[in-house]
């Protein structure tokens, strides 16, 4: 299907036509700043921000909810205990192209064998509505150039926007997105025109963001292998607080604990799965005491390890988009994108 | 207003996260604090495992811990596990007596095929706890020793009140189609047997033909970093020496991502790994 157009004045008349059979989440303003939330009232279609930079949180929390039911059991035995997964159809409105990409990373990641049933199944009732970024988005941590979340991936979505001013210009990705424009009544072709006005928006898109790494991205995981040893890790760490506030807001975290939870009646309860972090001081310790990330800076340098090289290796999607998140919301305003550029200072010294 | 959606909560059909129903058939008390568990499917099913491989085992309220199976690999109605108390669940399972039940989850892990050593010299460290997931190893060629060369156990315990499957030992002692060997770090005023760490009866063993032999060095790291030094000094090669490298496995399924090391999820490119792969991953150990 060929791009369409929805005027900015029938936005309000498409999420409608959504809800009918959706929950609508989109990004609106949350104190200073923004986050995905669902669209359940007529009032909160009118709090939708598509002019938002970031939100707090990546979509991932849609598909990945901070805690979520595996099974429920009545009994210290294991008889009887039943196996639960939540899927709800729920379109996620107003995504950008980098976040698009952690997308596919966290699908490709927990489709791998043994796939993750949970996860899948509220993948396959979601659909992905994206959403150009312009040039109100440059701040001093993303660094989307370099890992070429400017545009958005090949697949996993359904619509595309584009602001072209009054207008959205809207590319489809999938029959599901074909069906959205064919049902909904309010998008009309796009003219020759409003083709042009796209390119545009693209070339004044790619003067906008440059590229910060001294190196082109594809070296990542060879410079990281290289600086394995380097005394950088120890230097960055040294002020880490092992929160874990980077892992939260990255696109593509999704490591996970499991526990039990206990009713009231001491024997009946859930066990219950909810993000957790390589950041946080206990992640890789086993009974009987033995830590095997036990040093801060070598649960700091697993992280950047994981986000430039290892996800790739493990996926071949993306281990890190450039959205900045993590450099952002770190309390000690640890830089991810620094410490990638830090690593070229190896290229002479590893390998 | 908000439409009605359709949240479906469902029992799914298959959660990789329900255990099996598995029954206590046997309990060994070994030592304070280590037990030895023999357990049967009660859906008759069985199971199917390769040496080396584990078991997510579950009591609902308290958690799940993985323990390795110590019985011999294969096709089988049943499975074995020497487990110590050192948490919640293997607490609770500590206090369970015969017929009742538990959660198994697996097999999980890599596993070690057996027949890739077939015909070579088997050379087996077990330190400590390590027995325990040695013992498939060592069951797996004692169950079928013209598959495989001359066969070596050495097992090294802390104390004479640390060691485990008692009757196992006596019986490797007295095969003539293997040499085994053990030690106490200390000994008591009763122990008549060798004393000293377990790299001291490396000097014990007899003739060794380095490109030919295969090793598996289960226990401590500590004791894998001292006796991989003497194999190397006996000419062993790196891929043709074994480890299992334990790691706090969660979910068994290699998405939690409580066990890696580097780039590797030891649920699932592990837990058993030759010296080769041990060194790339420098954290390993």
């Amino acid at each position: 299907m060929l791009p369409q157009i929805l005027p900015k004045d029938k936005v309000a008349e498409f999420v409608g036509f959504l809800q009918a059979e959706n929950q609508v989440v989109a990004p609106m303003a949350k104190g200073q700043d923004f986050a995905f939330q669902e669209v359940a009232t007529a009032e909160d279609i009118d709090r939708i921000r598509l002019d938002y930079p970031v939100t707090i949180l990546p979509p991932k929390k849609y598909l990945l909810p901070t805690y979520e039911k595996l099974l429920e059991f009545s009994g210290r035995a294991p008889a009887g205990a039943t196996p639960t997964i939540t899927a709800e159809p729920t379109v996620i409105f107003g995504v950008h192209p980098y976040d698009m990409h952690g997308l596919q990373t966290t699908d490709a990641a927990l489709s791998q064998e043994p796939a993750d049933a949970a996860y899948l199944a509220r993948r396959e009732v979601t659909r992905v509505i994206g959403l150009n970024i312009n040039a109100g988005y440059v701040d001093e941590h993303q660094f989307m150039a370099d890992m070429n979340t400017l545009e958005p991936p090949a697949e996993g979505w359904d619509l595309f926007m584009t602001d072209l001013g009054d207008r959205y210009y809207v590319e489809t990705g999938s029959d599901a997105g074909q069906e959205m424009v064919k049902h909904s009544g309010v998008f009309t072709p796009a003219t020759p025109a409003e083709h042009k006005a796209r390119q545009e928006f693209d070339a004044e898109k790619a003067a906008n963001y440059a590229k910060r790494l001294p190196y082109n991205s594809r070296y990542m995981p060879d410079l990281l292998d290289a600086s394995y040893d380097s005394l950088l890790w120890d230097a960055v760490s040294r002020r880490c607080f092992s929160c874990g506030a980077c892992t939260n807001v990255c696109p593509t975290c999704y490591c996970f604990d499991v526990q039990d939870k206990l009713g009231l009646d001491a024997t009946s309860g859930t066990r219950e799965r909810m993000w957790d972090s390589c950041q946080l001081k206990g992640f890789a310790e086993v009974a009987g005491g033995e830590n095997f990330r036990e040093h801060r800076s070598s649960r700091l340098r697993h992280r950047m390890f994981r986000k430039g090289k290892y996800v790739l290796e493990r996926t071949g999607k993306l281990g890190c988009v450039g959205c900045g998140r993590c450099s952002r919301h770190c309390v000690a305003k640890i830089s991810i994108l620094e410490a990638f550029q830090q690593i070229a200072d190896q290229a002479e010294v590893g390998a | 207003m908000k439409p009605q959606t359709a949240t479906q909560e469902k029992p799914a059909v298959e959660s990789p996260y329900q255990p099996r129903v598995a029954r206590i058939v046997d309990i060994k008390n070994f030592t304070e604090k280590e037990k030895y568990f023999r357990f049967v499917f009660d859906d008759g099913q069985g199971i199917e495992y390769a040496a080396g491989q584990f078991m997510e085992v579950s009591i609902f309220g308290v958690g799940e811990a993985p323990i390795s199976i110590c019985s011999a690999p294969g096709k089988r109605e049943d499975l074995e596990m020497c487990i110590r108390e050192v948490g919640d669940v293997t607490g609770a399972l500590h206090a369970l007596d015969v017929g009742d039940t538990v959660g198994l989850r697996g097999p999980f892990g890599n596993g070690f095929d057996m027949d890739t050593v077939a015909g070579k010299d088997l050379l087996f460290v077990a330190g400590g706890l390590g027995l325990a997931p040695c013992r498939s190893f060592i069951q797996a060629a004692l169950n079928e020793p013209d598959k495989f060369g001359k066969i070596t156990v050495l097992y090294g315990a802390k104390s004479p009140q640390d060691l485990l499957y008692p009757d196992d030992l006596k019986v490797w002692a007295k095969r003539e189609d293997c040499e085994f060997m053990m030690t106490v770090d200390r000994g008591d005023e009763s122990w008549q047997g060798n004393t000293g760490v377990i790299t001291t009866l490396f000097r014990k063993i007899g003739k060794v033909d380095p490109a030919n032999t295969a090793a598996f060095i289960i226990g401590p790291p500590i004791m894998f970093k001292f006796a991989v030094l003497e194999m190397l000094a006996m000419g062993l090669r790196k891929p043709n020496i074994y480890c299992s490298l334990e790691r706090r496995m969660k979910c068994g399924l290699g998405k939690c991502g409580h066990c890696q090391i580097r780039n590797v999820y030891v649920c699932q490119e592990g837990p058993i790994f030759s010296y080769a792969e041990v060194m790339r991953l420098r954290e390993g150990i």
